[in-house]
């Protein structure tokens, strides 16, 4: 199972290196609004990956939190960019 | 081999599976060209990576309160990414940062002059509404 936990981790930090590498240039809001999401969702992943590892079942609400944060999130900056664009 | 020694491994499996998706998607938000399909590639680590991730946890921790929890976050992601990609789309659809040409139908492109004429109302609205109840 380690082995099995560096691997994850491994690909898991080349993709959140790549996501915020498209949060920091990213031409447009709304690219960074989406690529906030993909990194939630692997830090959900990573958050969830640690649990499994170590059978220990403590960090679990955090996942839920982090669920409703991406929704809410994403949604209000959608909203936000919408009430921007025409000034 | 024992029951848990086969629920492990499937268990790696899908851990190791759903941080390839998140990978692949790392991969596209950097390569892909514009904003409609870097979501085409976001919503893969979102939906069907996430759920492989906690059906391995699941897999590994195996007591129903753990398994309940799992479900609860896998249900909300459903239901709520589509509402997000939804809304993030509908804002971008009409600006710029959409590449047209790599669009093979376009079902809106007849009304685009009444959604930039909706969008150019809306915020005048909007803020009207919204006035009263922030004070």
């Amino acid at each position: 199972m380690t082995v099995v936990a560096v691997t994850v981790t491994a690909l898991l930090t080349v993709a959140s290196g790549l996501t915020l590498v498209r949060i920091i240039r990213g031409p447009s809001i709304l690219d960074r609004a989406v690529a906030t999401d993909v990194l939630l969702a692997i830090i959900v992943a990573a958050i969830a990956t640690e649990a499994a590892y170590s059978r220990d079942a403590t960090a679990l609400p955090v996942l839920v939190v982090l669920a409703v944060l991406g929704f809410v999130g994403s949604v209000s900056v959608a909203r936000f960019a919408v009430r921007r664009d025409p000034e | 081999m024992t029951l848990d020694a086969v629920l492990d491994i499937v268990a790696a499996g899908c851990l190791i599976a759903g941080a390839l998706l998140s990978l692949a998607a790392g991969v596209a938000l950097i390569r892909f060209p514009d904003l409609l399909s870097r979501m085409h590639a976001a919503a893969k680590p979102q939906v069907l990576g996430l759920l492989l991730v906690l059906l391995g946890c699941a897999l590994r921790l195996r007591t129903g309160v753990d398994i309940t929890t799992l479900v609860l976050v896998g249900v909300f992601q459903l239901a709520t990414a589509p509402v997000a990609a939804h809304m993030v789309g509908r804002v971008a659809y009409p600006h710029d940062e959409i590449r047209r040409d790599l669009l093979l139908t376009d079902e809106l492109a007849a009304h685009i002059d009444r959604i930039r004429a909706d969008r150019t109302d809306r915020p005048e609205v909007s803020d009207a509404a919204s006035a009263p109840g922030r004070g």
